[in-house]
């Protein structure tokens, strides 16, 4: 500790921790054949940058921050990087004139005490050799710089407002050309994180001038390295998923000869609908009932102009009326909305698209009144005369799919929605009792998406459980 | 567990002095935002006391012609009578910002008849433009900037919605604090007596002056003593155009009537650090133009570094140094505010910044004029009053003016509201016949940006300078927050303390903090100097535990002073 700590400058200078071993470059070599008496010349020197032992016990190091990018030029006496040891964070300062080739262990995480954490190289020309040589190090690590090393020139010399470090007079030329390119602090910033060049863009904030916005597009990325912009997180986060989708779409080949037709905007209401769903967290419960009794009473009801639909919807509402919980709303992720009335949704595939008439206050009229109201609403969705609030005010929505013999699946849930039913079709199932005994019932697979925010899964399995209670004792229905 | 590093030196090292007063000789406005000077950097006496047999208090003597003698308050503290000789008053005050509100009310415990006279509003620059709204403001963004930061809270394991504020709200909060710090300090005054004059104070001559609005309204009164106390207003260097809506001064930028997104801050001291804490705080973004080479120029160079790291560095903040602002036009017929730079050594242009706002924090100028200063040969130095370090007012022949003094801001000295209220008490002393020095090397200065900067004594690049000089060693220790309870309870381990000493005698040359209420933290280093404590008496001092106080423990515990001379024991009480 001694020894380092004798340094006569004020902070820190690790002589010791730059090793000055002088890369020969084999193609100086080849290429330049002189006359065998002499020393080979060495022309280049790419040094690696250590990690200084701050202490005597210190064994390994983490890197705060890098105060110099890949690409600048470093003087003598220069700050380069911020160590953190056991007590506090150190300046490490270059020896040596030279660019900062490349960043083996990237800021935050650690590194032992004399392993590479950064490559120097005297000139330019030496940039890409460094690289390749920080590239092979940092094979350990998780490789960041490996896109980077794509680019063969020294990028970040472009972004002329950046901030010229007073020592380092020869990149920045450009601010002598009266600023062409006007970007905000913060939009320098990330440009310089994500290597985005910044004088390609096309500002869009005030007076032309590049916004934050503008590079985050350009870069299409999530910052997956947090550095050192922690607090501005925000707008960032929010960005990014929107900027996903709207990519997804040009990435898929061309097959010859398709068509394009365009949505109806049903269809976009739906697919809009689809796409909003993704931001709900759901999860899935399945639940099979025996339906002999429900099959029975169906066949007595039936003649009074009673459907399927409109029993399966009063066993619902009933059900739900229980399980208030499940009939509920998540709106902001932060709070509940228990709805008042129980209207179940209905989804009913329609002339090409989907529509979902609302059986407003299932579960307080009658099954006769409901079969009614029922017929009257899918007349009116099929000549499209279905008033807003009969098709959006539903709480809870029920798909059947069992006509069709479908057994089970999995509905999505619709935005704005706590839970939604699926329902396959009643078939003839062996069962064994508790004694043994084999029999064959009618059995119907429930399947209930719901949204995990404000409904868990006890709460859909009890919710489950009362419907397979009324489903298999129907007579409450007719009540 | 010696949690602090020592850098021991045995000989001076070639440290070049901060070139800030050099450069501020040849551009007045560079760094002028801490226009420290160290008084040539020899070892101050720390109070040179000389008792005058002559101090015989003169408020004893009964006076008949008291014609201004209007009310009396509190008997025991009551503003006297005028002592004998004719005067009007004992010792008038021109200038009632923080400066003269000290002197005032030292005046009066020390007997003397005494009137302050102010020519706007009670409180001065610190009070209603300075010091007191920029708290409020840095206030808010304190919370602003803890609200903000996820990964902050969620170590808290505290979850809070996104944070918004109201500017208004956030403006008024800082107009009435400046409002109630205003009444405060006039109904101290009033209660002690001292007469409250308004109007502009001229002096005609010696012991005489007057004041009014200027016109033949005047009055003019006499004093045995006249302290000057006028203060500062904003510099604006010229070639630039203050509109107030789009280039401020920071007198514009308290009152906060707008926040906008992009803001050219021009200087990097005390006042556009702590705007930009402010500014970006509110989600502005900011970019600082600073003539001078670095940021920070008048900082320690080792807390400059470590405060650009966190101040500066991470935050929505750029900037510009080594140039000068040559011309800045405000935004109009749909054109941002265009800032024209130059280099600063070249004068090259370099280019132009166009921003949404400029806030012009390159310093102060004393506020002089109208004085009257002519009547009594004085020269000013680019608007400074020349003073001796009694305070005592240099005419022009370099003879000094008897019974005129000159405090605070307009002298210059040390451009600070709590110096130029010492160097009032400091005057007082000296006319109520005690003789006194202020030591202008205990007083400390801090910096309240989050989190806060402070600093007493000498830099380090000071100090060598100084050793140097005078053959003696300089040793440095350092103590980091990250290794005290109560900053890692607070999650603020960010930050240093830094203590600048001679290992052969315990002397402390001084102290920078940079971390968690650094400014509150600095007293005990600033009082020690004051004091004359040496480190090996103060190391034994208890700090209660968990504190952020143990920073400075450690400090001087981990402080190595190679002293012979015995330590002195505390007697027992």
């Amino acid at each position: 500790m001694a020894s380092l700590l004798q340094s006569r400058t004020p902070s820190l200078s690790f002589s010791s921790s730059l090793s000055s071993t002088p890369v020969i470059r084999p193609s100086a070599f080849f290429l330049k054949p002189r006359s065998g008496s002499r020393v080979p010349v060495v022309r280049a020197k790419i040094r690696e940058i250590f990690m200084p032992a701050l202490s005597s016990t210190m064994t390994e190091g983490k890197i705060v921050s890098w105060i110099k990018s890949e690409g600048d030029v470093l003087s003598k006496g220069e700050s380069v990087v911020v160590v953190e040891s056991d007590k506090a964070d150190m300046d490490v300062e270059t020896f040596y004139d030279g660019i900062l080739a490349a960043i083996v262990i990237n800021e935050g995480e650690t590194a032992p005490v004399g392993a590479a954490i950064g490559i120097l190289a005297e000139t330019e020309d030496e940039i890409a050799e460094a690289k390749a040589k920080a590239t092979s190090q940092s094979s350990s690590a998780p490789p960041p710089s490996a896109p980077k090393v794509e680019e063969s020139s020294p990028a970040p010399q472009v972004d002329a407002p950046s901030p010229a470090v007073a020592a380092a007079p020869a990149p920045t030329a450009a601010p002598s050309t009266p600023g062409k390119v006007v970007a905000t602090p913060y939009a320098n910033k990330l440009a310089k994180q994500h290597k985005v060049d910044i004088g390609k863009l096309v500002g869009t904030g005030p007076f032309g001038r590049i916004t934050p916005e503008d590079v985050e597009k350009a870069a299409g990325i999530t910052p997956a390295s947090k550095s050192n912009v922690a607090a501005p997180a925000a707008p960032v986060a929010s960005a990014a998923p929107a900027a996903v989708p709207p990519k997804a779409p040009s990435s898929f080949p061309e097959i010859p000869g398709s068509t394009v037709v365009p949505f109806t905007t049903m269809q976009a209401a739906v697919s809009k609908n689809m796409l909003e769903s993704l931001t709900v967290p759901t999860f899935r419960v399945g639940y099979p009932i025996a339906t002999d009794a429900l099959d029975a009473l169906y066949e007595k009801v039936k003649p009074k102009g009673v459907t399927m639909t409109a029993l399966l919807a009063k066993a619902a509402a009933m059900a739900l009326a229980q399980h208030p919980v499940v009939n509920a709303t998540c709106k902001d992720g932060k709070s509940f909305t228990h709805n008042s009335s129980i209207n179940i949704a209905v989804a009913v595939a329609i002339n090409g698209g989907l529509i979902t008439p609302v059986l407003q206050d299932a579960d307080k009229l009658d099954l006769y009144l409901l079969s009614q109201k029922w017929k009257e609403l899918v007349e009116k969705a099929r000549a499209k005369q279905l008033q807003p609030n009969e098709y959006n005010s539903g709480t809870f929505t029920l798909s059947n799919l069992g006509m069709f013999g479908v057994d089970r699946f999995d509905a999505i849930l619709p935005p704005g929605q706590g839970a939604i039913m699926a329902v396959g079709a009643s078939k003839p199932t062996v069962l064994a009792d508790k004694d043994g005994f084999f029999s064959v019932k009618n059995k119907m697979l429930v399947n209930v998406t719901a949204d995990h925010r404000i409904i868990y899964g006890a709460d859909l399995a009890a919710f489950l459980q009362t419907f397979s209670k009324i489903i298999e004792n129907p007579e409450s229905l007719t009540m | 567990m010696q949690s602090a590093i020592s850098l021991s030196l045995s000989s001076p090292s070639p440290i070049t002095r901060s070139d800030c007063t050099a450069a501020a000789a040849a551009n007045a406005y560079l760094c002028t935002p801490r226009s420290l000077r160290f008084c040539g950097l020899r070892r101050e006496v720390f109070e040179s006391k000389s008792f005058n047999s002559l101090s015989v208090s003169t408020r004893l003597v009964p006076c008949s012609r008291d014609s201004s003698f209007k009310k009396v308050y509190a008997a025991l503290q009551s503003n006297g009578k005028p002592s004998k000789g004719g005067f009007d008053y004992d010792l008038v005050i021109i200038g009632a910002g923080v400066g003269g509100h000290g002197a005032a009310l030292h005046a009066v415990e020390k007997g003397l008849k005494t009137a302050i006279i102010e020519g706007d509003v009670v409180g001065g620059t610190c009070v209603n433009r300075g010091c007191v709204p920029s708290k409020a403001l840095l206030a808010v963004s304190g919370r602003m900037r803890e609200l903000q930061n996820e990964h902050h809270m969620k170590s808290f394991g505290l979850q809070v919605a996104a944070a918004g504020y109201d500017r208004q709200g956030v403006a008024n909060h800082a107009n009435n604090l400046a409002s109630k710090i205003r009444s405060n300090l006039t109904n101290s005054m009033k209660a002690l007596g001292v007469d409250i004059l308004t109007g502009t104070g001229t002096i005609l001559g010696p012991q005489k002056l007057k004041f009014g609005k200027g016109d033949s309204g005047d009055t003019i009164i006499t004093a045995k003593d006249i302290i000057i106390a006028t203060g500062s207003v904003p510099l604006v260097p010229k070639g630039i155009e203050v509109d107030g809506k789009s280039v401020i001064t920071s007198d514009h930028a308290l009152k906060l009537e707008f926040v906008p997104e992009w803001i050219a801050i021009v200087g990097s001291g005390y006042i556009g650090l702590e705007f930009s804490d402010v500014y970006t705080a509110l989600g502005s973004e900011v970019t600082f133009i600073e003539a001078l080479d670095q940021l920070m120029p008048g900082f320690d160079p080792e807390i400059g570094k470590l405060a650009q790291r966190v101040l500066i560095n991470p935050r929505k903040i750029d900037y510009h140094t080594g140039v000068f602002a040559s011309k800045i036009t405000p935004a109009k017929d749909g054109k941002p505010v265009i800032i024209e730079l130059i280099d600063a050594k070249t004068k090259e242009p370099k280019g132009t910044v166009e921003v949404d706002a400029a806030l012009i924090a390159t310093g102060r100028a004393p506020f002089t004029q109208g004085l009257g200063l002519e009547n009594i040969n004085i020269q000013t130095q680019r608007g400074f009053v020349p003073v001796d370090e009694r305070m005592r007012v240099i005419d022009a022949n370099g003879k000094l003016v008897p019974h005129l003094y000159c405090i605070g801001d307009a002298n210059g000295k040390m451009m600070l509201a709590h110096a130029a209220s010492a160097q009032g008490i400091s005057v007082v002393e000296q006319v109520s016949g005690k003789d006194h020095v202020l030591n202008h090397l205990s007083i400390p200065a801090a910096c309240f940006t989050h989190p806060e900067i402070s600093m007493v004594g000498l830099t380090e690049p000071q100090a060598r300078e100084k050793a140097e000089k005078e053959g003696f060693e300089v040793s440095i220790t350092k103590t980091s927050f990250k290794a005290n309870t109560k900053a890692l309870a607070e999650n603020e381990g960010e930050g240093i303390a830094k203590l600048i000493y001679r290992p052969d005698t315990g002397e402390i040359l001084g102290v920078h903090i940079f971390g968690l209420h650094a400014a509150d933290l600095i007293h005990e280093a600033s009082n020690a100097i004051a004091m004359g404590t040496r480190i090996q008496d103060i190391k034994f001092a208890v700090h209660a535990h968990p504190t952020l106080s143990e920073v400075l423990d450690e400090l001087f515990k981990s402080a190595k002073v190679i002293s012979s001379s015995p330590v002195a024991q505390p007697a027992a009480v």
